[in-house]
């Protein structure tokens, strides 16, 4: 071929498929986004008239009252999924370590996997039951704990795969460098694999993070909701998830308002804490 | 590690070559090796290699050059189905068996990879991680531990005002040095080089190179080399291996120019490989 002009039929054909298939792709990416940005605008409108200081000082009001705020459903929400990040973070990650650095080719570790990926799909609800069923009503009241107990349940999965796969991103010769100094398994493991992997682990715990903060289901099932200040986790309390779903179907003007003040401080939390996870992935590797 | 040192020296013979004056410290008999697939990579290779010397292997890409260095410090045993049967005498001891600890043994028969591979830490802690697992030294003797381990590797001068920069900083043939220096901190008596310079450019590769005259002084070198120059140069005696097995062993100097079996001469002179 010595001319730039080549329009045979081949050329053509392929130059029109590459126009369809561009098409199609830009026509589903504009799809996603404007869905997108639809639940934001409307977050955000009807939302932001319900975000002022008294959302954060005031408690739920009760049925007919006026005015009131969401600082229990806030704190509520912050200690249960405080207590969640506790107890998924050591779980989550050592078991990640375990099917990343042991499990290559132990049975233990294929069911491990397996029952994790299980878990990654099971529905919250599912869980949700599960908790209300040895916890809940065993002990005879909702609480803070089963709430915690239940996200715990959603989150660790997530964590055991994200910590798997950084693990494995790390190079071979690193662990065998390591290896090649003496060092027994379990020092590679947590003193050079894991900090190799440090930020890539640390996204993985924030998305979870992000992942569980707007679980609803399980909860209604475990931690309920409780109309008054309380920071007693043996107690039933308030979140944010469950009181934006119960306000949002009463008849009262207040309550619907604060439902969507809420709806938008979660979604605004949930995003900000997947940019700082992007941000910090992308500084951390863009270093090496 | 202190073994027994006592070698009976009649015994001691590399595939037709004895080595009256030396000390060997390492001694390797009909030695096989297999991958988890069952593919031999090693067939009966005998060979010993001489204490304070640097002993090269030259040959082919896929010969089992660096499959026997990675059997001298059972840097294969993290890999589960590959297995080495025969023997291997570390100043007398069998290193392959079963008994020996593996963390000890690799304490002390260093290795130094193909690819400079730091640790995601400082410059100092890249060092004192290895002398942390088998050495509790207070904070000067860390400090006077590090500065000697950077000196030995020629990079103490280039480093020494950027202990605590990240390792990951430096330039390619920096981190290999400090990979050597690493290394040379646990006090290892072998060290094993695998292609240490194949990552580098000429420069670092001649500082390498010097690197081994000096650390033959202290050190017993095995180094595999893809390139048959450095291995003239460096090296005072070299190993042929082709396809998995020991062609012939000798001097560095004799096996160059008078070569005794044809396939090293045609391997050297450039018609082969």
């Amino acid at each position: 071929m010595n001319s730039l002009q080549a329009e045979t039929a081949l050329y053509k054909k392929r130059r029109a498929t590459n126009a369809i298939g561009l098409a199609l792709s830009m026509a589903a990416m504009v799809l996603g986004l404007v869905v997108l940005l639809w639940i934001l605008f409307v977050l955000l409108s009807k939302g932001l008239a319900a975000v002022d200081l008294n959302m954060f000082t005031r408690d739920t009001p009760a049925p007919g009252s006026e005015g009131g705020g969401l600082r229990n459903a806030i704190v509520g929400s912050l200690m249960m999924l405080g207590l969640t990040v506790l107890v998924s973070t050591p779980i989550g990650i050592l078991a990640g370590i375990y099917l990343a650095e042991y499990g290559d080719e132990s049975k233990t570790a294929e069911l491990t996997r397996f029952v994790t990926d299980i878990m990654l799909s099971a529905p919250s609800i599912v869980l949700g039951l599960f908790v209300y069923a040895i916890l809940v009503a065993p002990m005879g009241h909702f609480s803070g704990f089963a709430g915690s107990l239940a996200l715990s349940l959603i989150a660790i999965p997530v964590v055991v795969r994200t910590t798997e796969n950084m693990l494995r991103l790390v190079p071979g010769s690193l662990r065998e460098a390591a290896a090649a100094l003496g060092a027994p398994r379990w020092k590679v493991a947590l003193m050079i694999t894991l900090r190799a992997a440090k930020s890539g682990v640390i996204t993985g715990l924030l998305l979870a993070i992000a992942r569980v903060s707007g679980e609803t289901a399980p909860l209604l099932f475990t931690a309920l909701n409780n109309q008054f200040f309380s920071t007693n986790m043996s107690q039933p309390m308030a979140n944010l998830p469950v009181v934006i779903f119960q306000f949002a179907m009463s008849p009262y003007d207040n309550w619907i308002r604060l439902a969507w003040g809420g709806a938008l401080l979660i979604t605004l939390t949930v995003l900000a804490i997947n940019i700082v996870a992007r941000v910090f992935f992308r500084e951390k590797t863009a270093g090496h | 590690m202190e073994v027994a040192t006592h070698v009976p020296q009649a015994a001691i013979r590399g595939n037709g070559v004895s080595f009256d004056q030396e000390r060997l410290a390492l001694e390797i008999k009909n030695l096989n090796f297999f991958y988890g697939n069952g593919f031999q990579g090693l067939k009966g290779i005998q060979l010993g290699i001489p204490e304070h010397k640097a002993t090269a292997f030259i040959g082919p890409s896929g010969c089992g050059k660096s499959t026997l260095l990675r059997t001298l410090n059972r840097m294969y045993s993290l890999y589960p189905g590959q297995r080495a049967e025969g023997e291997i005498l570390f100043y007398g001891k069998n290193i392959l068996d079963p008994s020996v600890d593996v963390n000890l043994l690799r304490a002390s028969i260093g290795m130094v990879f193909q690819k400079p591979t730091p640790f995601p830490m400082t410059i100092y802690e890249n060092i004192a991680f290895g002398v942390r697992l088998y050495e509790n030294l207070n904070k000067a003797d860390m400090d006077e531990r590090v500065e000697w381990a950077l000196a030995k590797a020629a990079l103490w001068g280039e480093v020494k005002d950027k202990l605590g920069q990240s390792g990951l900083s430096l330039s390619g043939g920096q981190q290999q040095r400090l990979c050597i220096a690493r290394s040379v901190a646990v006090k290892p008596s072998i060290l094993l080089l695998d292609e240490p310079t194949s990552a580098l450019d000429p420069i670092s590769t001649g500082k390498v190179e010097e690197l081994v005259h000096e650390l033959k002084r202290d050190y017993t070198i095995a180094i595999v080399t893809h390139n048959m120059q450095q291995a003239a140069r460096v090296s005072d005696y070299t190993a042929y291996m082709y396809l998995g097995e020991l062609i012939e062993f000798g001097a560095t100097e004799e096996l160059f120019f008078k070569p005794k079996r044809k396939e090293t001469e045609d391997y050297i002179t450039g018609r082969f490989g």
